[in-house]
């Protein structure tokens, strides 16, 4: 921030903000150097921010009319949704909001994929990053045990059993997180609590991550390093803010078609059944954003070997910038990793399809290839991948490829230095 | 070397000793919250349950609940328990003999956790295909004798500790 030597106008200002320089950082948000070819996929920090203050939101609403008892909570809901002004369109908002939130959490992680955003020197932005992600499925899976239907208790009982698979001490580890000797009352108490204190963590850690963004600044469509102020770059407000704006419009309108057209497209019928713990639905699913991770578990015959691969699944993607060998950041460059890149799309997708299907024949078989190629992704093809590539020549700078020649030579100097 | 070693003074020993006071001071204010998650006083209230078995009619069985789990309690016909007990050790993932699952004499009850060892599921009775239970969630297969025959659960249903009070009563627990 030394770069701004920001003044307040106002005698007033000026005296708060020697004393705490929140005009300073004002200033900084205001002025912050943003490469100027972000495309729209770079909108969804704004989006993911929108979501996240959306939950809290009409979080701390629903929780001054929701009850957290075994006995009282589905009633409580149905109290909301029936009897409470305006109750129905806040717990949909909430409810697909989870959706939502998910919806450009996935677009943000892979736009990150795509185009190398997780590569030095932006590795710690990447790891909080995940470390929210984890944190949004653990808030969406107790959220979701809330309401006190079927799946909710059903979805409570096979997740919190996962920690069963634990070696000798799992059985007491989950009666420790149930409480109880099954899903039941404290378990529901508890996991009130923590709903409520999660988002406030995220919260925290995207302060975080956002810190962590403005000391390298932004990654960009190109994936080169860029000069800081420059012709490169533009203020971010008001032209990031104006774009971000309209993204996060046409992202509400979807989200409000949701909301008030289908709001239950993305749930399940069952979690409007009282939880009833002698019967098991027949079909248990989680909620469509945890289908993959699902279809891992359910691919593997062993129930420790499954946990294992499934948490796997998740935490090999911490250790990514240091999987990835290439030094091109951005796939533009790079012809080969570009089509594995979208390989691992269509496998995501695939894996989350059969995740809703039965475990077994031809599903059981996709799943497995696709929890194969998921890995091979990470362990083989991106290491190898980022060895072998011939790379396209990459520009030397953002203004390059529009105004010819323009490669100013300080420029070419520092990108023949580090890509 | 013997500078190095006379490093270690009287103000090491405060350090060590502060340091040591301190994290059983922390370790002190730690446990109780982490031991508040486990079962408290009500929930260990509920540890047993009777359940009157006058009215089972052989080959039925009754689903109750203990400590919020479901038990079944199946009144076994000659057939199935010569079924259960006809299997081959070798045919069995989690190798237990019916005998074992059972109580002497009582042969025809089997009392046994409702609960797949997968994932905690509550399988469904005279499905799958060994006559016995068929867990819906992950397609775990246990046979007559409760015991796991296919699939991805590990271990057979478990046996709770129970007693027959008297020739009618059972309690769990």
């Amino acid at each position: 921030m030394s770069e701004h030597e920001y003044v307040p106008k106002s005698k007033v200002a000026k005296w708060f903000n020697d004393r705490l320089p929140l005009l300073t950082l004002g200033a900084h948000l205001t002025d912050y150097p943003t490469p100027k070819n972000l495309n729209y996929w770079w909108t969804f920090g704004g989006i993911l921010t929108f979501c996240l203050i959306t939950q809290i939101v009409t979080g701390i609403v629903l929780a001054m009319h929701y009850v957290a008892h075994a006995d009282l909570a589905f009633a409580s809901v149905e109290h909301i949704m029936r009897d409470v002004n305006y109750g129905w369109l806040i717990r949909y908002i909430h409810s697909n909001g989870a959706s939502m939130f998910f919806l450009a959490v996935y677009i943000h992680i892979f736009r990150s994929l795509f185009y190398g955003s997780y590569k030095s020197p932006r590795e710690v932005i990447w790891i909080i990053g995940l470390m929210i992600y984890l944190l949004m499925m653990a808030a969406a899976f107790m959220g979701y045990v809330l309401p006190w239907g079927q799946m909710s208790f059903w979805g409570a009982t096979v997740i919190t059993n996962l920690f069963s698979a634990i070696p000798l001490v799992g059985d007491s580890i989950t009666t420790w997180l149930w409480g109880a000797y099954s899903v039941d009352n404290p378990t529901l108490n508890r996991f009130f609590s923590l709903h409520y204190l999660i988002p406030f963590l995220i919260l925290g850690l995207v302060v975080l991550h956002i810190w962590a963004l403005h000391v390298p600044g932004n990654n960009n469509p190109v994936g080169i390093d860029i000069k800081k102020p420059s012709k490169d770059t533009v203020p971010f407000h008001p032209y990031i803010t104006i774009k971000d704006a309209f993204a996060l419009l046409v992202f509400m309108i979807i989200f409000a078609g949701f909301v008030f057209f289908t709001p239950n497209v993305l749930g399940h019928s069952d979690n409007y059944i009282p939880a009833n713990p002698l019967v098991t639905p027949a079909h248990i699913v989680p909620e469509w954003y945890l289908l993959p991770f699902y279809a891992i578990l359910r691919s593997v015959p062993d129930k420790l070997g499954g946990v294992i691969l499934m948490f796997s699944a998740i935490f090999i993607l911490f250790v990514l910038p240091w999987l990835d060998t290439s030094k091109v950041r951005s796939a533009v460059f790079r012809p080969i990793y570009r089509q594995f890149f979208w390989i691992l799309v269509i496998d995501v997708l695939m894996l989350g399809y059969v995740g809703a299907m039965p475990a077994e024949g031809i599903y059981l078989v996709l799943a497995r290839v696709g929890t194969i190629y998921y890995f091979l992704h990470f362990i083989v093809v991106m290491p190898v991948v980022g060895y072998l590539e011939k790379t396209d020549p990459i520009p030397m700078s953002i203004s390059e490829p529009v105004l010819t020649g323009g490669a100013e030579p300080s420029l070419a100097r520092k990108v023949n230095d580090k890509v | 070397m013997s500078k190095e070693e006379k490093k270690v003074n009287r103000r090491d020993f405060l350090f060590t000793a502060s340091y040591t006071v301190g994290a059983v001071g922390v370790g002190a204010v730690i446990w109780p919250m982490i031991d508040q998650m486990n079962p408290d006083k009500a929930q260990q209230a509920l540890a047993t349950t009777e359940v009157d078995i006058s009215s089972i009619e052989p080959g039925k069985s009754i689903t109750v609940l203990w400590r919020g789990k479901p038990v079944f309690l199946k009144r076994r016909t000659p057939a199935e328990i010569a079924e259960a007990r006809a299997v081959k050790m070798d045919d069995l993932p989690d190798p237990q003999k019916d005998e074992d699952r059972v109580k002497e004499g009582k042969d025809e009850w089997l009392v046994m956790l409702g609960v797949c060892t997968h994932l905690g599921c509550v399988p469904l009775k005279d499905k799958g295909d060994f006559n016995g239970w068929f867990c819906p969630c992950h397609g775990s297969h246990y046979d007559v004798s409760g015991r796991i025959r296919k699939g991805p659960a590990p271990t057979n249903m478990e046996i709770p500790k129970f007693e027959f009070v008297d020739s009618n009563t059972i309690k769990i627990g």
